[in-house]
């Protein structure tokens, strides 16, 4: 499948904090959609697959709204915040196999104004794979929350590989950083110190607040075609190169696995590595889900970008940021950017490889990765290239 | 939390009595902290599993746990993410990994939680929850059954 698939268009909505965006979950993920058809230069008839992320909406619904009069692909990937990425290589598949012609995929979310995570934790973990396990298990004690489940496996991390609190900030203030070379990011134009971040009230130990990512309003989507197509389009293709989704195991219980580190992105990265014949170094930027910091500490390790109980190390003294070693989420992240569920990171990786980053452009962009986490720790992985 | 061990928590989120995980707390009613094993390859398993994952077998039984364990990782809630545990804040969700090998999420209940350790020991003892909750698992009906979480105090 190596290089058979393009990413022809992409496309986001503002992000919002204060009075939200003003739109309907439906009608954010659609501005977004029409963004991206419109950078594609498509006409929002042509496509004939579309991919909700979960939850958020059905593939009838858009493609009804849409005026996609011969949707033939309809199909989403239950992978939380790792459907984006994992959702790259089904409409890869489905392009190059011919199941369809143009994939669409919309992600968006009223995360600020409409209702808060926190609000509806129940809900929320009901929907996921594990939610009966969640439900009768993690919530009599109190475990409710993504950011509790996560928190389990940083502590566990600090233990065994002595990682601090410092590197974790180390990882927010290279996201908060990029966010100010990003006039988009909702925390543009607000610099934080590691001062600032370790003394930022407590979450749910070793989570600070500025170890979380934001809740923001907005959406962001891609447009997925052959190769063969993408020749004829608008925009200067990004190729698929590798691309590859896991779960963890297992995948319904976080606290049963007998390696707790090893999570879908640990079968997954090895796959999408072979598959593009690149190895992490190769990498120019990494675009990794944020979803507190200490993930991206885990992906970075379990990726292959340095060896288990390293991450920490590696994402000091500027590694991780731009001009370093590898520059990671350039565009802020969900921690300064917005939380689109991690459309933006696909986003943000397609704008490298196009050399449309302006102020954060890294020089000379030629190979990317993105990742997605979700759930309980489901990972996916794209290497991308110019 | 000192003493939550002691008293009947109101208002928590419940499981729900059903299928396995019901029998699974019907047992930490009866005292008896209780994980399946298979009685073909003899493996522990917690969360209850239907089938064996590393033999396949249909075949098992509830065995009663030594009770004995250690934490094995912990994350310190501060903020109530849940409105039922505002009250309970700060209070520590803990892994404790079983002499049997299980590990299971649950709560150290005489321990304050900046005190927790990796590795500390500790031994099962028993929460009577009420089921008056607003919760997935809660109801108010009348002859709802009794439901016992169970939690854990310092070795």
């Amino acid at each position: 499948m190596k290089d058979k698939a393009c990413i022809v268009g992409v496309g986001a909505t503002g992000f919002f904090r204060g009075e939200g965006s003003g739109k309907s979950l439906h009608g954010l993920q659609l501005e977004a959609a029409l963004a991206a058809l419109a950078d594609a230069g498509l006409r929002a008839g042509q496509v004939d697959g579309i991919m909700p992320f979960p939850n958020l909406g059905t593939a009838e619904g858009f493609a009804a709204s849409l005026g996609c009069e011969s949707l033939r692909f309809a199909t989403t990937v239950n992978m939380g915040g790792a459907a984006p990425v994992a959702s790259l290589g089904v409409a890869a598949a489905a392009v190059s196999s011919g199941l369809a012609d143009y994939v669409l995929m919309p992600a968006g979310w009223n995360g600020y104004s409409g209702p808060r995570a926190g609000a509806i934790v129940q809900e929320m973990t009901a929907s996921i794979p594990g939610g009966a396990i969640a439900r009768d298990f993690y919530l009599p004690h109190g475990l409710v929350a993504p950011a509790q489940w996560y928190a389990l496996i940083a502590r566990r991390h600090m233990h065994e590989y002595g990682t601090t609190a410092e590197q974790l900030g180390a990882v927010a203030l290279a996201m908060r950083k990029h966010a100010q070379l990003n006039p988009a990011a909702v925390m543009h134009d607000k610099s934080m110190t590691m001062e600032q971040y370790l003394a930022s009230p407590m979450i749910t130990d070793p989570y600070r607040l500025f170890d979380c990512c934001l809740e923001t309003d907005g959406a962001a989507a891609f447009v997925v075609t052959s190769a063969e197509r993408a020749r004829d389009l608008a925009r200067a293709p990004v190729y698929i190169s590798g691309v590859a989704s896991a779960q963890p195991y297992p995948a319904d219980d976080i606290t049963g696995r007998e390696d707790i580190f090893r999570t879908g992105l640990t079968v997954a990265a090895p796959q999408a590595f072979e598959m593009a014949g690149v190895k992490p170094a190769d990498a120019d930027f990494a675009q990794v889900y944020d979803c507190f910091t200490f993930e991206v500490v885990q992906q970075l390790e379990e990726a292959g970008f340095c060896a288990r109980g390293e991450g920490g190390a590696f994402v000091q003294e500027g590694r991780i940021e731009l001009g370093g070693e590898l520059p990671v989420n350039t565009h802020g992240g969900l921690l300064s950017e917005a939380h689109v569920l991690g459309m933006g990171h696909v986003v943000e990786a397609v704008r490298q490889l196009r050399g449309e980053a302006a102020g954060r452009q890294v020089a000379d962009a030629s190979l990317g990765v993105v990742t997605g986490w979700g759930d309980f720790g489901d990972g996916s992985i794209a290497v991308l290239r110019n | 939390m000192a003493d939550a061990g002691k008293k009947k928590a109101v208002g928590l989120p419940l499981p729900l009595m059903q299928g396995l995980h019901g029998e699974f707390y019907r047992h930490c009613a009866a005292g008896r902290l209780s994980f399946q094993r298979c009685s073909d390859c003899g493996r522990w398993r917690h969360v209850p599993r239907e089938i064996c994952p590393a033999c396949s077998s249909w075949n098992w039984s509830w065995e009663q746990s030594s009770g004995r364990g250690t934490v094995f990782s912990y994350t310190i809630a501060e903020r109530p993410m849940h409105p039922a545990f505002a009250e309970l804040c700060p209070y520590a969700a803990v892994v404790v990994e079983m002499e049997e090998g299980v590990r299971l999420l649950s709560r150290v209940v005489d321990c304050p939680p900046s005190e927790l350790e990796i590795g500390a020991g500790v031994t099962v003892e028993y929460l009577n929850v009420e089921p008056t909750g607003s919760g997935a698992g809660d109801a108010e009906a009348p002859g709802q059954e009794e439901i016992v979480l169970p939690v854990f105090r310092l070795a």
